[in-house]
């Protein structure tokens, strides 16, 4: 009932753990694995070992959480072993990566195909690393050549993870249509202030904002770009409970990424939102998840 | 959100340890932990070492944020967040209660709730915590240059005391080396055994991985674990995660 199929890589349900959550070790994205997940992507890795910010890098909000870990990873040389454990757990891994340039990522993502990942998911989107993620993902010309020129090196699925810290996701997404799916969105860049302290909570001052706060914004993204570029799509942000998944496919997406809601529902929101999704099916006369792809758009 | 709670009173304990005690109304559980932040320094996780309305943290001075917060006076203030994660489950049996150094601020609580013994171990005689505070058993001292009580390891006391005493339970935190051989000893007698767990702690909420071991949360899952995980953890006491994620051997 559940099972989709993304670039010719088959998921078990359509609900795939979100980069940046509990999937740094092979062992914990083993873990996130055998509690329900359809597939996992892991940490954004880099050219080298990264420590990330100092605390507070995460604060709790009551509508959602606010981070910037500064993308902490192992660096791509030390990552072989922990793909190798996570790929026991028989789903789908794809490999995260981030780069400052087009040479960075074909190294990169060389290295996660030869490591033996499912897909990549190219990080253009991180909104607190200076040099990385969002400061390139908001340059068209510089999008379009990384994702050719990594599309160029590998022979696994290439997916492209986009901003929505921009006028026009749309002509980002234009810009990655080379790659074979497109993951909308990563966090809102936002901060918040300590009025008793008198200043901004986060070490680094800006961070991204993840959880139920941002949902609508990314199924607005969602929705918009699925009218505009003919690739599957991975719905993100603030995806918490079966509706909000339903919300994103029905928007046009083919599958979605899950983070911020480990820590409102624990581990277990794999399972509770498949549960859910299928309850919905089963109510509204729906067999497969793929007939509700894109089913909201008013055209 | 953090809140800001007011230092009360604050107890030197040992040159390097103090205790800093304030009000909250939270309702933590002995063995869970908070996040302090001392804005424009630094945000770290502390466990609780009196856990009436009236609280306490024992703290070490080890970094910039406890260096920092060595400083404070009585009146100041520290941000907090939390409790978070799984405390000790208290069962009512005879225990030994085995601390090494500043893991004693961890099993404070405990003292005041069970019935066995205590064995309070550290480096030298003025580093010792908590010495006068359990009262209901015997405390037993060991010291690495026998400056105080049995002259040795914790580890070395534990087990003349295993060999000779019936417990129940062990109850434990301390250095990850003495509480991995801890640990064992345990396992090897079937006696049941707690841990308390430290892992550079990021989030301290369950989702960035930073303090995972063999894919147990230390923030979540833990700090404390029961003898079902500690027994799955390969890597405790032998191999640790840097702050990048990096797998070192400790």
């Amino acid at each position: 009932m559940l099972e989709i199929e993304i670039n010719g890589i088959r998921f078990k349900n359509p609900l795939i753990l979100a980069s940046g959550i509990l999937d740094e070790s092979g062992e914990t994205m083993v873990r996130v694995a055998n509690s329900g997940a359809g597939g996992i992507v892991t940490k954004s890795v880099g050219m080298e070992p990264r420590k990330g910010y100092e605390n507070p890098v995460v604060y709790e909000l009551p509508y959602g959480l606010l981070n910037a870990m500064g993308l902490p990873n192992p660096g791509i040389e030390n990552y072989g072993e922990e793909i190798k454990i996570a790929k026991t757990a028989n789903v789908p891994i794809i490999g995260s990566i981030f780069g400052k340039d087009v040479d960075e990522f074909i190294y990169l993502s060389r290295k996660m195909e030869e490591y033996g990942a499912d897909a990549l998911e190219l990080n253009l989107s991180c909104p607190h690393a200076k040099g990385y993620g969002m400061e390139i993902g908001v340059d068209v010309e510089l999008v379009e050549e990384i994702v050719y020129g990594v599309k160029k090196s590998v022979n696994i699925p290439v997916w492209a993870k986009l901003t929505p810290n921009t006028d026009s996701i749309v002509r980002i997404a234009k810009a990655a249509e080379k790659a074979d799916a497109l993951v909308l969105i990563n966090t809102v860049k936002a901060m918040a202030i300590d009025i008793d302290a008198k200043m901004p909570v986060l070490k680094n001052v800006f961070g991204g904002l993840s959880g139920p706060a941002i949902k609508p914004i990314g199924v607005r993204a969602v929705y918009e770009v699925y009218r505009e570029v003919d690739k599957p799509i991975i719905g993100v942000g603030g995806i918490t409970y079966g509706r909000d998944a339903l919300e994103y496919i029905m928007a046009g997406a083919s599958a979605v990424e899950i983070g911020t809601a480990i820590y409102y529902r624990g581990l277990n929101v794999f399972n509770l939102i498949s549960q859910e999704i299928e309850e919905w099916m089963q109510k509204n006369g729906y067999e497969s998840i793929e007939e509700l792809v894109g089913i909201a758009q008013v055209r | 959100m953090y809140r800001v709670v007011e230092i009360e009173e604050i107890v030197d304990e040992t040159p390097t340890i103090k205790t800093f005690f304030f009000e909250d109304e939270s309702k933590p559980k002995p063995g869970q932990f908070y996040m302090i932040w001392l804005p424009g320094i630094d945000e770290f996780p502390m466990s609780i070492s009196y856990i009436g309305k009236r609280k306490g943290f024992t703290v070490k001075r080890i970094g910039a944020g406890t260096n920092k917060m060595h400083s404070l006076r009585e009146g100041d203030k520290l941000w907090i967040r939390g409790p978070y994660g799984r405390g000790f489950e208290i069962i009512d049996k005879r225990a030994l209660i085995i601390g090494g150094g500043s893991g004693m601020a961890t099993l404070g609580p405990l003292m005041d709730r069970v019935n066995g013994d205590v064995l309070i171990a550290a480096r030298t005689k003025e580093e010792l915590l908590f010495t006068e505070r359990f009262e209901r058993g015997n405390t037993y001292i060991a010291t690495d240059d026998g400056s105080a009580g049995f002259k040795g390891f914790a580890t070395e006391l534990a087990e003349i005391l295993l060999n000779k005493e019936n417990y129940d339970i062990i109850y434990t935190c301390g250095p990850e080396i003495m509480m991995r051989k801890i640990i064992d000893m345990a396992l090897e007698r079937s006696i049941r055994i707690q841990a308390s767990l430290e892992r550079l702690m990021k989030c301290g909420i369950g989702i960035c991985d930073s303090c995972t071991i063999n894919g147990y949360r230390v923030c979540i899952d833990g700090p404390v674990f029961t003898e079902k995980e500690l027994k799955e953890m390969r890597d405790l006491g032998r191999y640790e995660r840097d702050a990048s994620g990096r797998r070192v051997q400790i």
